[in-house]
């Protein structure tokens, strides 16, 4: 069987000033033919106004199976949140 | 177990994700269902190939050529998604060659007409999307999410396809028999696109249960007939089945039966065009195997270059 081709993660910023999204993937040979390959699968209907692509095995992911442990740090910090603090009554625009 | 939870999880509507927990099981019958369905986009660009350097027109021509992309891409989105189970692009095409892995038999049928071209996007993607929309809402995330983009682009497919048949239908006598002939001949595969009726599907069980369908075979196609009929009547072409007809009482149309003698013969690779699909799919594939070999050979050559 031949050879696996190398898996691209491709995201796309739908339009200047807003963040890039993960849309899917592509496989390519190189970076220039994942570009394209990308362009092509992604946004044949002007999605996109940049796109980035990565090699998948170059991401790091944090595992699900561990996130209640790995997310435990913030749960307890409620005063990172607005609504932990009381406001005197009748103050307004904070 | 693990079992329960993961039954949990699917009943509150969550979505399973790849790295989720799966039963075997689970994850065979995604890689079959998910695999035929990407293995049927790219086949499916065979048929309306055929009629790309023949289109009546430069903007038909445009139009198909754009579709049968289209095509592609929505097999590669499936592909993606079927590959994070845990199975590569490449088995998955050796599958396909192997006769392991099975592709919509509705594209072993020829196109013998441009009219054929209008009966495949009005009715074969008509019956695609009746699936795939119920398909958005399927539980395993990917599936799901791919399900989601072809959706959004498969409706323009159907549009084009119902205007060829509008246009020829209201075209010359020869039009439109030329209409009403790529209907007889569509009609019944289409909505045998769906499967066995439920009586006789063995797999539909779990397939619920796991919520990887959302409706059954006979629930998908009969909601597909009731939305066809009427688009039939307005462009004042007769669908091919004497039995059909309103049910006030079911709120359904009711219809004739279907051949199902023909449906397994092309299932199991008797149909008109099996042979032809799956040689040409082949040589496809290998006659591109130098373009591979020579895009890894330079990327592997670049990488030399900048170390």
């Amino acid at each position: 069987m031949a050879e696996n081709e190398t898996v691209w993660e491709v995201f796309i910023q739908s339009k200047n000033g807003l963040a890039h999204k993960h849309v899917g993937n592509v496989h390519a040979a190189d970076k220039v033919m994942a570009l394209e390959n990308a362009r092509e699968l992604y946004t044949r209907r002007n999605e996109g106004s940049c796109i980035w692509v990565v090699k998948a095995s170059e991401i790091v992911s944090s595992e699900t199976e561990d996130s209640e442990a790995f997310f435990d740090p913030s749960n307890d910090k409620m005063y990172r949140h607005p609504t932990f603090y009381n406001m005197p009554e009748g103050s307004k625009h904070i | 177990m693990l079992e329960e939870s993961f039954q949990e999880q699917i009943d509150a509507e969550r979505k399973i994700e790849p790295k989720d927990w799966m039963p075997d099981d689970y994850r065979k019958h995604l890689i079959r269902q998910m695999s035929q369905h990407a293995h049927s986009e790219v086949i499916g660009m065979q048929p309306e190939g055929n009629w790309i350097t023949r289109a009546p027109s430069l903007r038909a021509k445009m139009i198909l050529l754009a579709k049968v992309q289209d095509e592609a891409g929505h097999g590669l989105y499936l592909y993606s998604a079927t590959e994070t189970l845990g199975i590569s692009r490449e088995e998955l095409v050796q599958q396909l060659h192997e006769e392991k892995a099975k592709y919509s038999s509705i594209f072993n049928y020829p196109t013998l007409s441009w009219a054929d071209m209008g009966a495949i996007g009005w009715l074969v993607d008509g019956a695609a999307i009746v699936n795939q929309v119920s398909l958005q809402r399927t539980s395993y995330g990917p599936y799901s999410r791919a399900m989601v983009k072809i959706c959004k682009e498969e409706s323009f497919h159907q549009r084009q396809g119902y205007e060829i048949m509008a246009e020829m239908a209201k075209g010359t006598a020869e039009q439109k028999e030329m209409a009403q002939d790529a209907l007889n001949r569509f009609w019944w595969p289409s909505i045998m696109m769906f499967g066995p009726q439920d009586s006789d599907s063995p797999r539909t069980g779990n397939a619920m249960k796991w919520k990887i369908k959302r409706q059954t075979n006979d629930e998908l196609r009969q909601s597909f007939i009731d939305k066809t009929v009427g688009q039939a009547e307005v462009i004042g072409l007769t669908i091919p089945d004497p039995d059909l007809k309103w049910n006030e009482d079911r709120g359904h149309y009711d219809f004739g039966e279907m051949n199902w003698e023909e449906f397994w013969s092309v299932v199991n690779g008797n149909g008109p065009c099996n042979k032809q699909r799956l040689a040409h799919h082949k040589k496809a594939h290998d006659d591109g195997e130098w373009v591979r070999n020579a895009a890894k050979e330079y990327a592997r050559k670049q990488e030399l270059l900048l170390n």
